[in-house]
C-alpha cells in the first residue's frame, strides 16, 4: 500500500487535526499531545460528518454533530453514539513531511 | 405540502429519506478553526459552579417549603423548587447529554442521570432521540422531538405548561419500558445494543416513583411528592415557555438552522435556568460548543444569522400569532430577514424534496 505525502508537521498543531483527501478518499491526520501523528478515516462512523471539524482532547477526536468519541491512536468508539470503531492508518514523518499509508 | 404526518413509520418519513434529505449537508457559518477551537474548549469550572447553585438552592427552597407546610407561605418555596426541579432539569439533561457541560465525563454522566429522572425521561432512551433531532431537525416524521407539530394544537401546548401531557405519557411508557424496553418507535431510532439500558433505567425510575407513593400514602400526605414527581407539573412552565421559542412559528423540512432555530436574548435568571440555551441557533450549527461559551459564539457569528429577539415576550409576539396561523394554514412559517452581512438563505435547500415545500410559504 502506498505512503502518501499528506501535509507538513507544523500544518497541524498539537492536540488538533486536519482533513486530508485523497483518490477520492476523505482521512483525518492528528498532531497528538505526546508529539506524535496519527491518521485515522475521515467520517464518523455514526453519520456522515467530518471529524476535522471535531474536538481534540488529549487522545480523543469527539464527533462535532453528536459527540461521539473515538480514540484516535486505536480508532476505538468510546462514547455513544459512536458504536463502531474508526478504521486507523499509519503513520510516519519523513523531515518536515507527515506521511500516511492509505488503504 | 399540507397535512403532514409525524410517524417515524409514515410517508413523510419515507419520502425524508428516499429524496436524500436526511443525509444532505445543514448550512454552517465560516468560524475560523483556531477561534472554534478555542469555543469548543471543555472545562469543569462553570458547571461545577453552577451545579452547586442549583442544587443547593433546591435543597433550600425545599427545606422551607417542607419548614412552613400547612402555611401560605410554603407557596413561594415550592413556587421556585419547582421551577429548579421541572424546568432547569431540562437544560442540565440538554448539555450533560450532549457532554459538553463539564470536561470531565463522570460529571455529565451524573447530572446527567438525576436530571432525566427529575425531567421524567428515559436516560438511555433520550439520549438517541436528541442526536436524532440534531441529524434531522424538524424534519417531519424524522426527529422525534418536534415540540409543536402542525396544525397547531393549543389545548396541548396550554396544558404542558403545566406538564400534563408530557406526565400522562411518561407514566405508560416507563411502565412499558420497564417491562419489555423501548417501544416499537424508540426501537427506530435507539439502537439495539441499548435497549436493556432503556429498560433498567425504568425499572430504576418506576422503583422512585412507587417508593415516593408508598411513603406518601403511609404518611398521609402529598409532602413526599411535592419534592419528587409533582414538581414536574408545577414547575414545568418555564421549560415549556423557553422550550416553545427554540423551533416553534418556523421552518420545518429545511436544512439551514436560520430558518428552523430562533435565538433570543433573555433575562439572566431564565439564562441560569435554560442554561444559555436561547442562543439555540448557535446550539444547533455547533453543538459542541459547550453552553458557557455560547455567548461568544453568538458575538462571532451573529452577523450570518436573523436579529435575534430581543426578549422572550418578543419571541412570543414573533411566534404566537404563527402558532395560531399554522392551526389552519399548516404551511406557514415565520422566515426572518438576514442581515446584509450574511449568506442568503439556500433557497435550494427549501425545495430540497420536491413537493415538500410551496413555492412562498412565508407571508
Amino acid at each position: 500500500m502506498p505512503w502518501i505525502d499528506a501535509c507538513a508537521t507544523d500544518d497541524i498543531d498539537q492536540e488538533d487535526l486536519i482533513r486530508f483527501d485523497h483518490a477520492g478518499a476523505t482521512y483525518a491526520i492528528y498532531h497528538g499531545v505526546d508529539g506524535q501523528f496519527y491518521a485515522t478515516a475521515g467520517m464518523c462512523t455514526h453519520e456522515h460528518v467530518h471529524l476535522c471539524d471535531g474536538l481534540v482532547m488529549d487522545f480523543t477526536i469527539e464527533c462535532p454533530k453528536h459527540n461521539g468519541q473515538f480514540d484516535y491512536r486505536t480508532g476505538e468508539a468510546k462514547r455513544a453514539p459512536v458504536c463502531v470503531n474508526l478504521k486507523t492508518f499509519p503513520v510516519r514523518v519523513e523531515g518536515s513531511r507527515v506521511l500516511v499509508e492509505v488503504a | 405540502m399540507g397535512k403532514r404526518d409525524y410517524s417515524p413509520f409514515g410517508a413523510d418519513a419515507k419520502r425524508a429519506v428516499d429524496s436524500g434529505l436526511t443525509a444532505a449537508e445543514w448550512y454552517h457559518t465560516d468560524v475560523p478553526r483556531k477561534v472554534m477551537k478555542d469555543l469548543m474548549a471543555r472545562s469543569d469550572g462553570p458547571a461545577i459552579r453552577d451545579t452547586i447553585l442549583l442544587y443547593g438552592l433546591m435543597l433550600a427552597f425545599a427545606a422551607g417549603g417542607i419548614a412552613t407546610w400547612g402555611s401560605l407561605w410554603t407557596i413561594p418555596f415550592w413556587l421556585a423548587y419547582g421551577v429548579l426541579y421541572g424546568s432547569a432539569s431540562d437544560s442540565r439533561w440538554h448539555e450533560c447529554g450532549h457532554g459538553t457541560a463539564f470536561r470531565t465525563p463522570w460529571m455529565n454522566n451524573a447530572v446527567y442521570q438525576i436530571s432525566s429522572f427529575m425531567i421524567m425521561r428515559n436516560p438511555a432512551t433520550w439520549r438517541w432521540s436528541h442526536a436524532r433531532h440534531h441529524s434531522e431537525t424538524y424534519l417531519v416524521g424524522r426527529d422525534p422531538e418536534i415540540a409543536v407539530m402542525r396544525p397547531t394544537e393549543m389545548g396541548k401546548i396550554l396544558l404542558n405548561f403545566f406538564g400534563i401531557l408530557d406526565v400522562l405519557n411518561f407514566f405508560p411508557t416507563l411502565v412499558r419500558n420497564a417491562l419489555a424496553g423501548p417501544t416499537p418507535e424508540e426501537r427506530t431510532f435507539v439502537p439495539e445494543s441499548d435497549w436493556s439500558k432503556v429498560r433498567r433505567a425504568a425499572q430504576v425510575h418506576l422503583a422512585i416513583y412507587l417508593g415516593t407513593g408508598a411513603i406518601a400514602v403511609a404518611t398521609g400526605s402529598i409532602l413526599p411528592l411535592m419534592v419528587i414527581g409533582l414538581p414536574r407539573i408545577y414547575g414545568a412552565w418555564h421549560h415549556v415557555m423557553t422550550g416553545l421559542l427554540q423551533h416553534g412559528g418556523l421552518a420545518d423540512n429545511v436544512i439551514d438552522h436560520r430558518l428552523n432555530s430562533r435565538t433570543v436574548y433573555m433575562n439572566p435568571i431564565s439564562r441560569f435556568i435554560y442554561w444559555n440555551m436561547n442562543y439555540h441557533v448557535e446550539h444547533h450549527m455547533f453543538p459542541m460548543v459547550p453552553y458557557h461559551a455560547l455567548p461568544r459564539l453568538h458575538a462571532a457569528i451573529k452577523d450570518d444569522l436573523p436579529a435575534p429577539n430581543t426578549s422572550i415576550a418578543a419571541g412570543f409576539a414573533e411566534m404566537w400569532p404563527a402558532l395560531k396561523r399554522q392551526m389552519r394554514y399548516e404551511d406557514f412559517f415565520v422566515k426572518r430577514d438576514l442581515p446584509p452581512t450574511a449568506k442568503p438563505y439556500r433557497e435550494d435547500f427549501h425545495h430540497y424534496v420536491p413537493g415538500m415545500m410551496p413555492a412562498n410559504p412565508a407571508e
